[in-house]
């Protein structure tokens, strides 16, 4: 039948969406618990701050990334029981490295959709379980034809998209040092960091090349870790808490597998994502109505690449925010309030606990000595993944 | 028990126990060693097919969409971006342009490498603006690598050729 | 309640030499948006593709998706489980209003996993599991069987009768490359490769696509005249832990509980038309009968033996061939027990047409794991 179809999401949500706990085990680079034990740690921790019990939880998500790392196939199926998944709906969802803000979205719809009413949502990660390096399970990312014969190693597509995004904006590397040095500090005040301290940008400058113009100290380590997160609908929400945090706007967007044919200089992926979750939240200028951010930070150029694809900075620009300080912990606009991965730790989709649970926690009052020193109502978190493809954003706000 | 509560900090403790790369090697924890022997065999399919005997002859094969105009490179059967099958095949130059490029010091398993790797992103000529494929370069020094240079296929000698990427040894700049 | 308005396949064949594996998922999606009339361009808000990684062989799979669904730079996703579960998810995301129209994807390129049994080993416990025995992994399924078996006197005529029947149903559906015309006696002379399951009793692997346009309510009036209903969906997972698993398909019948509540059926034996479940051992296919609540479990062996599952029975059960005929399709498995139950509501079956209403589609997601999924569908 022919028709003409008028486009326009209306967003009828079944019933909205709160945040009432949030939990994560620390980053380190291994862990001597298995990946469900880690699982277990996070829910655990999230429960107690929501008030909640493990019967109270009608379905759960998990998020995890590469299986390889683990060393399991369907791994989903091996974590469900430490996730608190036995005998109830559980489901896993994966997108590359844009899973630590997937889950949590993956856990919006399972409540608004009006199938549950508490949701557990659970990221995990074990990357220290391969050897000889994390990095050998990237080499099966990789296009078989085209790429896996030339060797390519994951810093490689990152180092490509670095060079071309400081060409095209004219931007120098001590400018995009400054982002790394910001983060590792940032996460002196976080207890589950793994590589928090002082640095300065000539040290970023002068530490091991890896591919140019990428070096050590501007690269995420890989990490072991688990976050948890708990959404319920209002009812619930009203009766465990004053102040739940709503999920207000969610987004995700997959660019084409073929990314030598795209400019890498702007992640457009993220911008279509965030055009989702904004409209979603009612957010027409993101610069003015975003008071904190938490863009994905494996390498310290994609902060600012980032920002730039969330709306936060005009192209090009946002290594002028950080000069000027706006974009830290006391500024107009605190990005990466948590030290990010850069400072925390980088293991893949548990990454949750510094993007998603420290919106949460942010927009909550309860991120301690990180809590930034304006007032806060809404907040942004984004992560990133696959081959420069995968844009997932979440908008949450403290006020309905 | 959540209610009302503010003065708290979170997250209110890290759990995990955290290890050193000595405790693995040498053993100091209980821990569980597996190989496991995975082999997959990909059907190469239509356009990957053709594209691989193509290089095997020394030549670098494109297809084109009739709707957006492009002529896409890698091929493939379908333009993603029209959604329809393509409507031809077309041969593009083995000469290109770096779009942007890295000098690589480790391996895939993150060791060091004695000699950096030139890797770049070519947007191959003949082909829409943009249609880069990776590859490595080589005969140039990493210092004189410039975004905007222009380069040339290497290729192996016909006997060695086996219809793989690597048919294509490295792109080495232009003269002139 | 949303709604499946088109759908696409390709397949089903044991190997499949000439086409990769997004060439499959090409032809599929372009069928099943051919019979919704859409474009997935303009239209679709939503792609879910259901994929495991080591079924594939790559790490991060839905790299590889969105080029030939259509999705470029759209809201695209993997949910690692089978097909039923991103139709879950797709009624999800319809319900909570971030979609109108949705897609579900899921394939099987079996043919290119060249070491499938270690692949199952891969995903075994690694401490109190992997190390057991070298064995192929199959023998964890005839534990299974052994047990219950045993537990409910199922008989081994009775399993032999669920192979003859799925194989017969299979010579009748044209994308079944597995069908054969056998009789009770030849099936129980096959060989026991895990005692007490014989050759015969294991689906073969093949290859396919499926791709399914699923819409909200309203869209799905607009576009179509014969929607076919998603009157409920349910999933449910018991444990990793295989020696803690109720080995009774306790995740069958759970998520049917949660599907039949959501379609409103109380009586599943009377009120269900058609089913489709998963036999990808068939000693399964009786377990999942039972599980579903569509006979008893101290009936269903005489039922059986009595035709009453067969297709011009009271209750057909895998009309198109079960998996025994169509083959293990992996993660699409779900997708194409639901693909044969909506052709089935739409009339669109030919010679095996049944007479139906509501039917419902069932999967597991083998082994070593102890979920599964279950939709119901309506007209």
């Amino acid at each position: 039948m022919e028709v003409e179809i008028v486009k326009g999401l209306k967003f009828h949500k079944k019933q909205d969406v709160a945040i009432v706990g949030a939990g994560m085990t620390t980053f380190k680079r291994r862990l001597l618990e298995t990946g469900k034990e880690l699982s277990y740690f996070a829910v655990k921790q999230a429960l107690e701050e929501a008030g909640l019990d493990i019967k109270d939880i009608e379905m759960v998500v998990m998020g995890s990334a590469p299986d390889a790392f683990d060393g399991t196939a369907l791994k989903g199926e091996y974590l469900l029981d430490g996730a608190g998944g036995s005998d109830r709906p559980y489901l896993r969802v994966f997108v590359g490295g844009g899973t630590g803000v997937f889950a949590p979205i993956a856990g919006y719809w399972h409540v608004a959709s009006g199938l549950a009413d508490v949701c557990l949502v659970v990221c995990e990660e074990k990357m220290s379980c391969c050897h000889p390096h994390p990095q050998s399970a990237f080499k099966y990312i990789w296009d078989p034809i085209l790429d896996r014969p030339l060797k390519p190693n994951l810093i490689w597509i990152f180092a490509l998209e670095m060079r071309r995004y400081m060409h095209v904006n004219n931007i120098r590397h001590e400018d995009i040092a400054l982002v790394s040095v910001k983060n590792k500090a940032n996460a002196l005040d976080h207890p589950c960091a793994q590589v928090a301290e002082k640095i300065t940008v000539e040290d970023v400058l002068n530490s091991e090349p890896m591919a140019l113009p990428v070096r050590r100290l501007d690269v995420s380590p890989p990490s072991d870790g688990a976050a948890a997160l708990i959404m319920v609908a209002p009812h619930i929400a009203r009766q465990l808490t004053d102040e739940p945090v709503w999920v207000t706007g969610v987004g995700w967007a997959l660019d084409t597998t073929h990314w030598t044919n795209r400019d890498l200089y702007f992640p457009r992926y993220v911008a279509e994502a965030a055009k989702m979750a904004y409209r979603m939240a009612h957010i027409t200028d993101p610069r003015k109505q975003i008071d904190v951010a938490e863009p994905y930070d494996p390498f310290d150029y994609k902060e600012l690449h980032h920002m730039e694809g969330l709306g936060l900075a005009k192209k090009g620009e946002a290594p002028i925010l950080t000069r000027e300080g706006v974009t830290a912990r006391d500024g107009d606009l605190p990005v990466c309030p948590s030290g990010g991965l850069l400072g925390v730790g980088n293991p893949i989709a548990a990454t949750m606990g510094v993007k998603a649970c420290e919106i949460y926690w942010q927009l909550a009052y309860r991120a301690g000595k990180r809590q930034v020193a304006k007032e806060v109502t809404t907040g942004v978190c984004q992560a990133w993944g696959d081959l420069m493809q995968v844009g997932t954003v979440m908008v949450m706000s403290n006020k309905r | 028990m959540a209610v009302g509560r503010k003065k708290i900090s979170c997250p209110p403790y890290a759990e995990g126990t955290a290890l050193s790369e000595k405790d693995i090697s040498e053993r100091r924890v209980t821990l569980f060693e597996d190989h496991p022997n995975l082999v997959y065999s990909w059907t190469a399919g239509q356009a990957m097919s053709r594209f691989l005997n193509e290089l095997k002859n020394g030549k670098l094969i494109a297809t084109k969409c009739e709707k957006c105009g492009r002529i896409i490179f890698p091929p493939r059967i379908y333009c993603e971006l029209c959604y329809k099958p393509i409507d031809g095949w077309v041969y593009v130059k083995d000469t290109g342009t770096v779009q942007t490029f890295s000098i690589s010091y480790i391996d895939p398993d993150a060791r060091p490498l004695e000699k950096p790797v030139i890797v770049a992103v070519i947007a191959v000529d003949g082909a829409s603006p943009n249609m880069g494929i990776m590859h490595v370069l080589g005969e140039v020094e990493p210092e004189k690598v410039y975004i905007g240079m222009r380069v040339k296929a290497v290729w192996k000698p016909e006997n060695e050729r086996e219809g793989a990427i690597t048919d294509i040894k490295y792109w080495k700049p232009l003269e002139g | 309640m949303p709604a499946i308005v088109g759908v696409g396949y390709s397949g089903f064949n044991a190997n499949t030499p000439d086409l990769s594996w997004k060439e499959i998922m090409y032809e599929a999606a372009v069928r099943a948006y051919e019979d919704a009339g859409i474009d997935p361009r303009k239209d679709v808000d939503s792609f879910i593709t259901c994929a495991e990684d080591f079924y594939e062989g790559f790490a991060i799979f839905d790299e590889f998706v969105p080029d030939q669904l259509g999705a470029v730079l759209k809201p695209t996703c993997t949910v690692c489980a089978d097909f039923l579960y991103g139709l879950a998810t797709a009624y999800m995301q319809i319900e909570s209003g971030l979609a109108e129209i949705a897609v579900v994807e899921a394939h099987s390129k079996a043919s290119d996993i060249k070491t499938f049994g270690e692949v199952i080993r891969h995903a075994m416990d690694p401490i109190w599991l992997k190390g057991v025995t070298n064995a192929h992994p199959y023998y964890l399924a005839a534990l299974e069987m052994s047990y219950y078996m045993n537990k409910y006197c199922i008989t081994q005529e009775a399993i032999a009768e669920v192979v003859v029947k799925n194989k017969r149903n299979a010579l009748l559906n044209d994308s079944a490359p597995y069908g054969a015309k056998l009789t009770v006696e030849y099936a129980l002379k096959s060989p026991f490769v895990f005692y007490p399951m014989r050759k015969i009793e294991i689906a073969e692997r093949a290859d396919g696509a499926i791709v399914f346009v699923v819409a909200s309510d309203e869209m799905a009036r607009k576009i179509t005249d014969s929607p076919v209903w998603i009157k409920g969906v349910g999933w449910w997972s018991e444990t990793s832990n295989y020696d803690t698993m109720s080995f009774e398909a306790r995740y069958a019948y759970k998520s049917a509980k949660m599907a039949y509540r959501m379609a409103g059926i109380e009586n599943p034996s009377k009120e269900i038309d058609i089913a489709e479940v998963d036999d990808r051992f068939a000693f399964k296919e009786i377990q999942h009968i039972v599980a579903l609540q569509l006979a008893g479990k101290y009936d269903v062996c005489d039922l059986m033996s009595e035709g009453y599952f067969a297709r011009n029975g009271s209750l057909p059960v895998n009309v198109s061939g079960g998996n025994l005929g169509v083959g293990n399709l992996l993660e699409a498995t779900g997708g194409q027990k639901a693909l044969e139950i909506v052709i089935q509501l739409r009339g669109e079956a030919g010679r095996r047409q049944v007479d139906c209403e509501i039917g419902v589609a069932q999967a597991w997601r083998y082994i070593p794991t102890a979920s599964g999924a279950v939709a119901v569908f309506g007209v």
